[in-house]
């Protein structure tokens, strides 16, 4: 019965987050262009799918990940679990909390390999760039990106760094890092870090930030429970443009070697 | 099938290893659990192959159609509908308002009675944060923009407004620009972006095409800290 109840709110959810963007499609697809689409059957199967697909989805992740990475991310912050012999939740050290930081990080990793819309868009980047750059390629560069972003946003979140101490120096080596990077992949780095943080990603992340912050001394989970997700945001913007700047440095020096052994 | 399951056999792994040999603890209701993996790895197929289908045509057909239309204006207006529409029924953004309200009530920064008219401004702020994002995304499509200036001087902006942003709305407004980018709005997007750049004689998709994403993520940023400023 639980099963059929929540059935029904992923359903509403699910038709509710697809139906203003068709309808916004077929306004402009009559009204402004004014000839049916073209495949309309493939294109309304595809739509079908979609919702079809993404209730099940939904309703299976509130069936095992979600629920399961939320139980986890509170077991594996008490303080009982972080440190047994502590006295005080105040005794515990930052280093005490390595299965956290290691926890966000293989689940932040996973959970963008996971991530149907950075599997369709790393598709589409391939497609584009004439296999200059391989689907596994940049899945693999965002999730390392997103395992590192978790990795020091719950750092950041057991010292008590506040938050734009950290993400602002961040964000102006980012803007560094741009005015060296190879032009061509800018669009795609950038892009990258909003398709992760996404329908898989997203829930999981929050659920860890607020179980954390909520179990730390001192912290509120209202205050200090957000801002994981801009993390998780960032960094694969870097890791995907230090991936194309590794690519064009090996490129090179293997240009290099061959010219010198020509010699 | 065989790919969604190897995409998902990761995070699988990730949860059953903490699971059984960190926290030592046995699955509770695996029957609900199994269901629920099986459920994951078909909705994730289904999901997938939807995308391919249908958004990625639609998007791009609909970017070759406005491009040999010639109408900037209706091009222009589809891109703000999109962002404004995909925003306004994200239900992650709508409990990242609410949560922004309660924070602001709990730091004092609002009163009580004001509490969901603040969450229904901010929401509406990312909506128009998103819309005009698109905006501009298409703007520098057709005029080519370099993107390395434009996203720059977007994240400079935030660098700049950051120290002023009310502490209370602070990692809420990092947390916006990602959260309001949605799982349908994100392939038709780019989709949409590589049609135009496509169509446009000179404009190379790989270059122009993307970067629709990245601006739709870093508006709300902005417009989300310069609301808890201003208001």
């Amino acid at each position: 019965m639980d099963f059929l109840i929540s059935g029904i709110d992923v359903l509403t959810s699910a038709v509710l987050a697809i139906l203003p963007i068709i309808a916004v499609v077929l306004f402009f697809q009559f009204v402004a262009i004014r000839r049916p689409l073209p495949n309309t059957r493939r294109a309304v199967l595809g739509l079908v799918y979609i919702t079809v697909g993404l209730v099940i989805l939904l309703e299976g992740l509130e069936l095992s990940l979600f629920p399961l990475g939320s139980m986890m991310a509170d077991q594996l912050t008490d303080p009982a679990f972080v440190a047994p012999g502590a006295a005080e939740p105040l005794d515990i050290d930052w280093h005490n909390y390595y299965w956290v930081y290691l926890f966000a990080a293989t689940l932040g990793f996973a959970a963008s390999i996971a991530e149907p819309a950075v599997i369709a868009v790393a598709a589409k980047v391939r497609d584009v760039s004439g296999d200059t750059i391989s689907q596994w390629g940049l899945r693999l560069a965002v999730a390392f990106g997103v395992a590192l972003g978790l990795l020091l946003g719950t750092l950041k979140l057991v010292l008590g760094v506040p938050l734009h101490h950290f993400l602002m120096p961040v964000y102006l080596l980012l803007i560094v890092q741009t005015w060296f990077a190879p032009r061509s992949i800018i669009p795609v780095a950038y892009d990258s870090g909003g398709v992760t943080t996404s329908i898989i990603t997203v829930p999981l992340v929050t659920a860890l930030g607020l179980g954390l912050a909520g179990a730390l001394p001192g912290r509120s989970a209202l205050f200090d429970g957000f801002g994981l997700v801009a993390f998780a945001c960032l960094f694969p913007i870097m890791s995907v443009m230090g991936y194309a700047q590794l690519s064009v440095w090996f490129a090179g020096r293997a240009k290099r070697r061959a010219e010198a052994g020509g010699d | 099938m065989r790919g969604s399951v190897r995409d998902l056999l990761p995070i699988f792994l990730v949860i059953g290893f903490f699971q059984l040999v960190v926290l030592r603890q046995p699955v509770p209701d695996l029957g609900s659990l199994l269901l629920g993996m099986l459920l994951v790895v078909v909705g994730l197929a289904l999901f997938v192959r939807g995308l391919e289908l249908g958004l990625f045509p639609i998007g791009e057909s609909m970017a070759y159609a406005f491009a040999r239309k010639g109408s900037l204006t209706w091009l222009l207006l589809f891109a703000f509908a999109l962002g404004f529409g995909a925003s306004a029924a994200e239900p992650a953004l709508i409990a990242v308002a609410d949560k922004a309200a309660d924070a602001a009530v709990d730091g004092a920064l609002i009163a009580e009675q004001g509490r969901r008219a603040y969450a229904w401004g901010l929401r509406l702020i990312i909506c128009l944060a998103v819309g005009i994002a698109l905006v501009v995304g298409v703007l520098r499509i057709i005029f080519a923009w370099p993107m390395h200036l434009l996203i720059s001087a977007a994240y400079g902006v935030v660098v700049l407004l950051s120290p002023f942003t009310p502490h209370e709305i602070m990692a809420i407004a990092y947390d916006s620009g990602p959260v309001s980018n949605s799982v349908i709005t994100v392939p038709l997007v780019a989709a949409l972006g590589v049609g135009l750049a496509a169509s446009i004689e000179g404009r190379n998709p790989l270059v122009d095409g993307f970067g629709l994403v990245a601006l739709s993520t870093v508006m709300p940023m902005i417009f989300v800290m310069a609301f808890g400023i201003l208001s």
